[in-house]
Parts: C-alpha cells; structure tokens; sequence
C-alpha cells in the first residue's frame, strides 16, 4: 500500500505524461509540421487520446481484480478527466477548425450520419461524469454516483463505435481498441461471475 | 464565412521550374540520382545480367512489368539496379503549358506526395511516400486488351511519345471531403484508346493496376479486392478532361502517386483515378470496379463529385481544402466537382442520385 505522498508524486508523473499529447499538438503546430491535412491531424490525434485516457480509467478496476492493489484506484478520476479534457478539445476541433462553426452543416452532419452522432451521444453523456466527479458532488450523490458513473461503460462503446465507422475500410485500428475494451469488460464479467457462483 | 488563404505558400504565378530549383524536398531517404550518368546504365545492365541473360527483349512479369530489356532505355524512364531507390525529381521535356486550372493556386509538391490514398502501400496517408520507396516504376507496359482490333502492349516510354505531353492543373476531390489543386503532366486518354482501336463493342473501359506482392506490402492483406481497378464508360473515357498522368510539377510521378502513369478524372472521385496501371481492357458491360465490391451501398460505378448526394457515413456538401492551415475552414463542393459545363451533359437526363 503506497502513503498519501507517493500518491501525490504518482499523480503529479500522470498529470505530466497525460499532457504531453498536447504540448505535442502545439510543438507540431508551432513548426508547421502538422501535415498536409492538420486538421484530420488535430482532429484524430485528440480523439485517440481521449479513447485512450477512457480505456486507461477503465484499467483500474480490472488491475485491482487482478492483482490485489489498489493504489491505481486514486488516479482514476485523473485519467477520466484528462478523457474528459481531450474529448472537449475533440469536439472544439471539430466545431470550430472544420465546420468553422457553421452549425446548420454540422446539425446535418450529426443527424444525417451515425459516425457523428455515435461519436456526439458519447460527448454528451461525459458531461454529467465530469460534472460529478468531485468529492463534493459524490458525497451529495451518495449510492447513486456509481450508477450514474456505469455511464461510463455505454461511453466507451460508443466511442469505439464512432471510431469503427469512421474508417473506410481498413479496420485495422479501431478493432485494437474494440479488442482491449473488451477485455476489460470481459475482465469485469469474469469476476462477477466466479463472486455469484 | 468561409475564408480560403493558401497564398501564403503558394504563388499562382509559379513556374514548375521554379518549383524544382527552390525545393528543398525533405530527402529522408537516400535518392539515387537517375540523371544521365553512364556509370548508372552500365550498373544497371550488370545487375540484370543474372536475370536477364535468358529473358527476352520486353519480357514482363505477371503484374506487367518488364524485368528487362536488351536495349536501354531513352531517359529519363531508366531502368534501376536492385535495391536502388526510385527519384521521380526529374523534369519532363517538352510539356505544353494548357489554361486549365491557370487561375487556380495549387497544393505544395510535399502535400501533393506525403499525402496519399495508395491501400497498396498502406491504408494511412503517411504511409505510401515510405513504403513505394523499392517500387520500380520503370521500364514498364501496360497491355491494351477486350475488344479492340488486336491486343498489344504499349511501353511507358511510348505512352509518353504518343501525343504531346500537356500541364494540366486539375482540382482534385477526394471522397473522404478533401481536395488538392494539383498540376498534372499527361495526355489525354482519347489520343491512347485511338491507338488502341477499340472495336464497336467497347463500351467500357476497364483499368488494372499493379498488384506486386514483393514490393506492396498493401496487397498481402485482403483489405480490398486486390488488384484495384477501375473503370469509365466510353464516353466518359473519350471526354478531353480524362487524362492518363506521368507527371507532376512538371516532373516524372513519384510512386506514391501512381508512377509511372495513372489515371485522372477530376470529375470524379479520387478513387477513380487508378494508379500504376498495368492493363487497359475494352469491355461491353459495365465492370465492377473494385470499391464498387468493396462497398456497393457506398461507392458506385460513377463516382462524379456530388454535393446533393451524400456518402451513407458524411456529408459531401463541403470540403476541406488541403494548404489551407489550420483555420482555412471549408469551402463548398460544386457539382462535377466544378467542371459541370465540361461533363455535364455525359450525364443528361440520368438520376445522378440512383447512378452514384
């Protein structure tokens, strides 16, 4: 079991790791070596990241399962917030550098394409997670806060999906993702199974 | 409002000239100087002596290139050693300057060629200027095949002494809602099938592209229908925009744009245009083109550009122009991609929505 101080150094590593996606988007940027569609760059970069900080968030309570610790347990809300923070910066890219805000396209793309409103659904339903992951909020909340936060499990699908039909025909990518979130899941149906049983 | 600024790096008034003195193209990898140099010719003939010693004057191999020849070749479409790396960087003589496109402000040659949509050299965009780096695009024929008075082969030295090379500065629109300006060098695709004397039951026209398992990692993987091809009804095809390309700013293609001739129909989708083609066929029925396979729901056997059809996954209505940086933003795509008064009329009293 790790004391409070480790604790706050192993948090302050995350926090630091966890944003060097984007000092890279901006060290890119600043010297012009964004590629030749920066925007798709930007665009798929945060989005990975924000896929990628959800599937972390999702590894802590398989690694407990696994392994016994629980120390990870505390920088799980971390991870979910830097999910949070790259899923706003996905969404601000999309807004506002490719429909240069013009909301009657991007209604029409929403509505007229699941791809977009696959990938939206998911934004949407992070907002009442961010919303509530202070202490604060989760002692108001009591029992109901880990309902809400099972959220995060229809989230994580969705957001899967959103990149799976994004693609054009190589699958390739997606499915690395499809293939660790379901074992995650299948991590956590496991256990419950064998604590029914 | 939509605000398009490429100026900055690009100058309309640009000449290919001036392009190849002032790039500095990144040279990431080592480039083998092709330019004539007598050594090179004398080195390429060793390195083919094993293999060639019994092949025949323009024997070709199953994706249709020639793995050698007895004389060689008239630069600049010479022959490599094995292992040597291909440098496209080299002028073409002799091309006439055209007004298409001379009001438009074209994509910088590093967009134009790291860029790409080439699944035979991996399905990202990044991927085809690394891995087309030991495709050999030369020498090359492609066979005329289907319905024509007699099939032959045409080399690519002979493809470009056909008819007189022209600059062509085309839009191009992919269907993943982006687009380029790029200057292409080419003929049209008219004066070939003039050549080719196709028969009156030639309807169609079908393009087969290289399908090389050695040297495109892309084609081990079942991602497409392997090889890609590609077709035009007749019309379309004898249509003066219709070109096949070997050139680029003026120079030859770089592989990752479809060396060493590829097909252009800036009416069209980007995918239609297929790349290394190794055999145009003569055909009665309409083919099936490979994304036609691939997805019949999502990509038809005509493909022209579309604002008011929308791909079943995005919208087709707008497109990002490629050099525009980051807050360029979205210009609106026009029907044929622009060139409506050109084509339109191929496609007169057709419902453009069924026949997508």
């Amino acid at each position: 079991m790790m004391d409070k101080k480790h604790i706050r150094i192993v948090k302050v590593i995350v926090w630091l790791l966890a944003s060097i996606p984007l000092v890279r988007l901006f060290w890119l940027g600043f010297h012009n070596d964004l590629g030749a569609n920066p925007i798709e760059f930007v665009e798929h970069s945060t989005g990975t990241w924000a896929l990628v900080f959800l599937l972390l968030s999702l590894s802590m309570t398989p690694i407990r399962l696994l392994t016994g610790q629980v120390w990870q347990i505390q920088i799980r809300r971390q991870l979910g917030l830097w999910m949070f923070f790259y899923a706003c910066l996905h969404i601000i890219t999309y807004v506002w550098l490719d429909f240069s805000f013009l909301f009657d396209e991007m209604i029409n793309d929403v509505f007229e394409h699941p791809r977009i409103l696959v990938g939206f659904a998911a934004f949407v339903l992070t907002i009442p997670l961010a919303v509530t992951s202070n202490s604060y909020m989760m002692k108001k909340l009591k029992t109901k806060w880990k309902t809400l936060h099972k959220l995060v499990y229809l989230v994580a699908i969705l957001a899967v999906l959103h990149f799976l039909l994004l693609v054009k025909k190589d699958l390739t990518e997606p499915i690395y993702y499809a293939v660790a979130l379901a074992i995650l899941f299948g991590i956590r149906l496991y256990y419950q199974a064998k604590k029914k049983l | 409002m939509i605000i398009v600024n490429k100026s900055k790096q690009n100058p309309s008034d640009i000449q290919p000239s001036e392009i190849t003195s002032k790039t500095v193209f990144d040279h990431r990898r080592q480039f083998i100087k092709l330019a004539a140099s007598a050594g090179l010719i004398a080195g390429a003939g060793l390195a083919f002596k094993s293999k060639a010693a019994t092949i025949a004057n323009g024997e070709t191999t199953g994706d249709g290139r020639l793995i050698g020849r007895a004389n060689a070749p008239a630069q600049p479409t010479q022959a490599l050693k094995k292992g040597e790396i291909y440098n496209p960087r080299q002028k073409i003589k002799g091309v006439k300057k055209t007004a298409y496109g001379k009001d438009l402000e074209l994509d910088k040659y590093k967009d134009i060629t790291t860029y790409n949509n080439y699944y035979e050299f991996g399905t990202n965009k990044s991927d085809p200027v690394v891995q087309a780096r030991t495709f050999q695009p030369y020498p090359w024929t492609v066979s005329i095949e289907g319905e024509v008075k007699k099939a032959k082969t045409i080399s690519i030295d002979d493809l470009m002494k056909l008819t007189t090379l022209e600059e062509r500065i085309y839009r191009m629109r992919c269907v993943e809602a982006w687009s380029m300006v790029i200057p292409w060098v080419g003929l049209p695709l008219a004066s070939l099938i003039k050549w080719a004397e196709p028969t009156g039951n030639a309807k169609y026209v079908e393009f087969v592209t290289a399908n090389d398992r050695e040297s495109m990692p892309g084609v081990n993987s079942p991602i497409l229908d392997w090889p890609y091809t590609e077709g035009l009804r007749m019309d379309e095809a004898m249509n003066p925009l219709a070109i096949l390309a070997v050139g680029v700013y003026g120079e030859l293609l770089p592989n990752q744009n479809g060396a060493p001739v590829r097909l252009v129909v800036p009416w069209k989708y980007g995918f239609k245009g297929g790349k290394s083609i190794v055999k145009i066929r003569f055909v009665e029925k309409m083919p099936q083109s490979t994304w036609m396979k691939a997805g019949p729901t999502e990509y038809g056997f005509y493909a022209n550009v579309n604002p008011k059809v929308a791909h079943p996954r995005w919208s087709q209505a707008t497109e990002r122009p490629i050099g525009g940086g980051l807050f360029a933003g979205r210009i609106k795509t026009k029907m044929f991609n622009g060139y409506e008064s050109e084509v339109g009329q191929l496609y007169a009293g057709m419902d453009l929505k069924k026949n997508f």
